[in-house]
């Protein structure tokens, strides 16, 4: 045996303990210095440098120098590695001398370190933190929003303060030109039924998104149908915990529950919301004369199911509106219009992601939405009694409208993992919209089958520099005609968390149902954008400087003839700064928008700055909340210079501009507080909001009577809107219980 | 036969060499640690357990204490971007949970490196922050109920969370008491596995009173 095979003498055994020793102990120590500096010639600090498979090492000092003593001998290798960077080794020959090793490190392209692209688009959630601007948090917390995601996303740059209708108004461009879009299809009636004059809120509740895209321009190829913005949504996954949600409050009512499964695998739940403002109104008094309260009904129900690898989530929402009111007839001052509004509205959504494995993703949506107005309108007296006054002028206010407007839609994309985190993507959508309405007996029905394709890829080329580019091919059978559309951008990282921007791209939009009931003689409207854009974020801190230019052919024409003669441009730049590292606990965000914008379309005579564009827009958005009374305390400031007013005369066969000016500025503080607290074994909360704290007076344009001798000012229903609510939630984890149980 | 138990006492001393060449490294990363006064004392000695980690190959605890001895170096520099700090903890830390799957320490420190990263921007970053160190100190109980540092690492999050979500000092207190109650009779796997909290529970429990 080996063992016993060997003669041991003291002297040998001297002599191995002696061997045995030194390479415990260690014998002569060898210095090895060196630089880690990656491959552009940066210093790298804190790279950790090592003897392979010894302990002998170091780190690198703020000057990207390192040195260690080793008593490694012979041939060896030293290591250099550091997060995101590729590990690099070199081989040396440690002798009695010192040695000196050069590192250069080559960055991993990584989706945490990559630029993104970010022309034209604000990232709301934190989906990825280098595009976080706003959380969903955010949309709760805005003074004066109430909670309504528009709100919130008019207080960014880009969008205007428009108040006398809803929608978002970006860069220009007006309101039916900012689409919506919840996991990936299209939300065909993102807004409640419209009043005239009066904005309506949105329909979906911020808690529903993890996170919002607002886009101002240069928009991913796999949205469509918007030449001025996308509002892209997302909705959560499954929720963190069982719940129970109660609501109370000065304008509405709520219920609802959401049961998260024992293996954490699935949930569903539902909310039930009533709505009805005659306690309100009969507290605040509003402008118009209402016959018939404000109330609307409204139930949600949804389920979500963890896939092998993805996941299926189905929303379903039904709304019921019902209101009427009475204003001032603007020709006969003795006489008013009562207006009534029934509206029902049915959305759908179902969607499916999946990774399919191999670098494969999918994305699925299906979508399924009814909306159906009734709408009255008559001419009454001083009494309520409907008149005919035999006036043409007045007497065609009185009208009767049925709307139909249905969208089923079915999209879904590809996307494969190409070198590294490029990716491709690509995918179809087909749209089958059926929109019907009857004006006093006068019935029209459009049908639309509408296709498009598009296809894009994500080039990461380094950590430094990224490209999108895409196309996106439609196809509308209502009008007949196709489109393409190219869209492309680059980013490019400046360093210190710098990063610039350019995009280009084409948009279509196909004329409003509106001008396609008088004729489908129509051609795509189209925009371009161009946009510079440069970004410089830190976790607390975020500050974006944008500059635009849009052209805009091809637009709707209704006088003289209609037809796609309309253009237009708009150019500005934008700014904006969030910051919740200055002040401990204080978060604020400012932003600005100047925009030049000329349109000729509609019945514009000539090139004119259309009714709902502003030169100047500031908002500035101050939160903080105070942990020792649970209490959050926020402001909104609003700002924007006056906007243009016409009164457009059909005169000898020629529209004029009978009368012009521009409305006052426009001011608004809004203000809210949450207070944090419980109520037996419920969480609560205790919100109170007030709109226009200072009661300045906001004017969104004028109407003119049939002669042009009166004109009305378009003002709020209400100068200011007050809001108190407690919503409530009783949170069943049975994992916490079980947990708590064990003490 | 003397030959054979001079041979034997050589190998044994070769062996006990080998052995406390590893046991010498992780005590001198402890001794680092103890005596680090600057956060990149502390890197230092998170290094030094990559080191030792990397060397050693099979072994998970080298990498736990470097991802530890890092997490801690992001609260001594205050400056300290502390994602940056949580990228190299967490890749630290996913070393060693391929050495060592569902162990309650592991996920006690993943806890730990999410609450770090949720200081940065505690209100909007508590939906996922918050929510990824609840998931990990509920698989810390899993893997072991008995692990007191688990309560500990709980009453630390309770204390800062208002009392109207259910945390505050009583809330707290109990979870530190029972963290207290189990390291009475806690003993670690060996003398490197970790075994640090008491103190801190105790320093924390007395906050309470």
């Amino acid at each position: 045996m080996f063992v016993l095979s060997i003669k041991t003498t003291m002297k040998e055994f001297t002599i191995l303990l002696l061997a045995v020793l030194s390479t415990i102990l260690g014998n002569a120590q060898v210095r090895i210095t060196g630089t880690v500096k990656d491959t552009r010639g940066h210093i790298i600090i804190g790279a950790s440098v090592s003897v392979k498979d010894s302990y002998d090492g170091g780190v690198s000092d703020s000057t990207g120098r390192f040195s260690f003593k080793t008593t490694e001998k012979g041939q060896q290798v030293i290591v250099a590695a550091n997060v995101g960077y590729k590990t690099v080794e070199i081989p040396v020959t440690i002798g009695a001398d010192s040695v000196s090793v050069a590192f250069s490190l080559k960055e991993e392209i990584s989706e945490l370190k990559a630029v993104t692209v970010t022309a034209g688009s604000f990232e709301a959630g934190d989906r990825k933190k280098a595009a976080t601007v706003l959380s969903s948090l955010d949309v709760y917390t805005t003074g004066g929003a109430n909670a309504d995601i528009t709100a919130v996303v008019k207080t960014l740059p880009g969008a205007q303060q428009v108040g006398e209708q809803e929608g978002l108004f970006v860069r220009g461009g007006a309101g039916y030109e900012a689409k919506q879009f919840i996991d990936g299809t299209l939300v065909n009636n993102p807004f409640s039924a419209s009043v005239p004059d009066i904005a309506s809120r949105g329909r979906f509740a911020p808690s529903l998104f993890k996170g919002t895209i607002f886009s101002t321009g240069g928009y991913s190829a796999l949205y469509g149908q918007a030449l001025s913005s996308a509002l892209i949504m997302e909705s959560i996954d499954l929720p963190e915990r069982s719940e129970i949600t109660a609501s109370i409050s000065s304008v509405f009512l709520g219920l609802g529950m959401q049961q998260l499964s024992k293996d954490k695998k699935a949930s569903w739940g539902g909310n039930y919301g009533y709505t009805n403002l005659l306690p309100y109104f009969s507290i605040v008094k509003q402008k118009p004369d209402y016959f018939a309260m404000p109330q609307f009904h409204s139930a949600d129900a949804n389920f979500r199911i963890k896939t092998k690898s993805g996941i299926v989530k189905y929303y379903t929402t039904f709304s019921n509106m019902d209101l009427g009111l009475r204003r001032p007839n603007i020709d006969d001052p003795t006489l008013k219009n009562a207006f009534g509004l029934n509206n029902s509205n049915w959305y759908n959504n179902l969607s499916w992601r999946e990774s399919l494995g191999r670098g494969w993703k999918m994305n699925m949506g299906i979508g399924f939405s009814t909306d159906r107005n009734g709408i009255t309108q008559q001419i009454q007296d001083a009494s309520d009694k409907t008149v005919v006054t035999g006036l043409n002028w007045i007497d065609s206010a009185n009208f009767r409208l049925y709307t139909q407007s249905d969208l089923s839609q079915v999209k879904l994309v590809l996307d494969k993992r190409i070198s590294g985190i490029s990716v491709i993507r690509f995918g179809g959508e087909y749209q089958y919209f059926y929109s019907k309405s009857r004006y006093n007996g006068y019935q029209t029905l459009l049908v639309d089958h509408f296709k498009s394709l598009f296809a894009e890829a994500d080039l990461y080329i380094t950590n430094d520099l990224a490209a999108k580019a895409g196309v996106r091919f439609e196809h509308s059978s209502l009008i007949n005609k196709m489109n393409m559309a190219p869209r492309i951008s680059l980013a490019y990282k400046t360093g210190n968390g710098g990063q610039m921007s350019i995009a280009y791209g084409g948009f279509y939009q196909k004329p409003e149902n509106s001008y396609l009931y008088a004729t489908r003689n129509f051609g795509y409207t189209k925009a371009t954008h161009y946009i510079v854009n440069y970004i410089k974020n830190t976790a607390l801190q975020t500050f974006r400087a944008e500059v635009f230019y849009k052209k805009y052919n091809n637009l709707v024409k209704t006088y003289p003839a209609y037809n796609n003669d309309g253009s237009g441009d708009a150019k500005g730049f934008e700014l904006f700064w969030r910051d919740k590292k200055t002040i401990k606990g204080l978060d604020y965000w400012l932003s600005y928008s100047w925009l030049d914008t000329r349109r000729n379309f509609l019945n514009y005579p000539q090139s004119l700055q259309p009714t709902f564009a502003a030169n100047h827009t500031a908002s500035l958005v101050v939160k903080k909340f105070y942990p020792k009374i649970n209490t959050g305390f926020n402001f909104t400031y609003s700002f924007a210079t006056g906007r243009p007013y016409y009164n457009m005369r059909l005169n000898a066969g020629k529209y004029e501009i009978a009368d012009q000016g521009k409305t006052i500025n426009y001011n608004n503080l809004g203000f809210s507080f949450n207070y944090l607290t419980s109520l037996g074994k419920a969480y609560a909360v205790l919100v109170g909001s007030v709109t226009n704290v200072f009661n300045s007076k906001q004017v969104f344009g004028y109407n003119y009577s049939h002669d042009g001798t009166r004109k009305d000012a378009i003002t709020p229903p209400a100068p200011q809107f007050f809001f108190l609510g407690v919503f409530l939630s009783w949170g069943v984890d049975r994992r916490q219980d079980a947990i708590n149980n064990n003490l | 036969m003397k030959h054979l138990f001079v041979i034997l006492s050589i190998l044994f001393t070769g062996m006990a060499a080998a052995q406390s060449k590893y046991e010498a490294g992780i005590q001198k990363g402890f001794e680092q640690m103890k005596t680090a006064k600057t956060a990149e004392d502390m890197t230092a000695a998170s290094a030094l357990f990559e080191r030792i980690g990397d060397a050693e190959k099979d072994k998970w605890l080298p990498y736990y204490y470097a991802s530890y001895a890092n997490y801690i170096s992001g609260w001594m520099n205050p400056k300290a971007d502390k994602d940056k700090v949580a990228e190299k903890s967490k890749d630290l830390l996913g070393k060693a949970e391929a050495l060592e799957t569902n162990n309650s320490e592991l996920h006690c420190l993943r806890q730990m490196i999410a609450i770090q990263q949720l200081t940065v921007d505690p209100m909007s970053r508590y939906q996922t922050y918050g929510a990824e160190a609840e998931k990990a100190l509920q698989n810390a109980a899993k893997a072991d109920p008995n692990n007191p540092r688990i309560y500990y690492l709980r009453g630390q999050t309770l204390m800062n969370t208002p009392e109207a979500f259910g945390g505050g000092k009583a809330a707290a207190k109990k979870q530190f008491e029972k963290s207290l109650e189990l390291f009475k009779t806690f003993q670690p796997a060996s003398a490197l596995h970790p075994n640090w909290g008491k103190e801190d529970a105790e320093k924390s429990l007395t906050a309470c009173q």
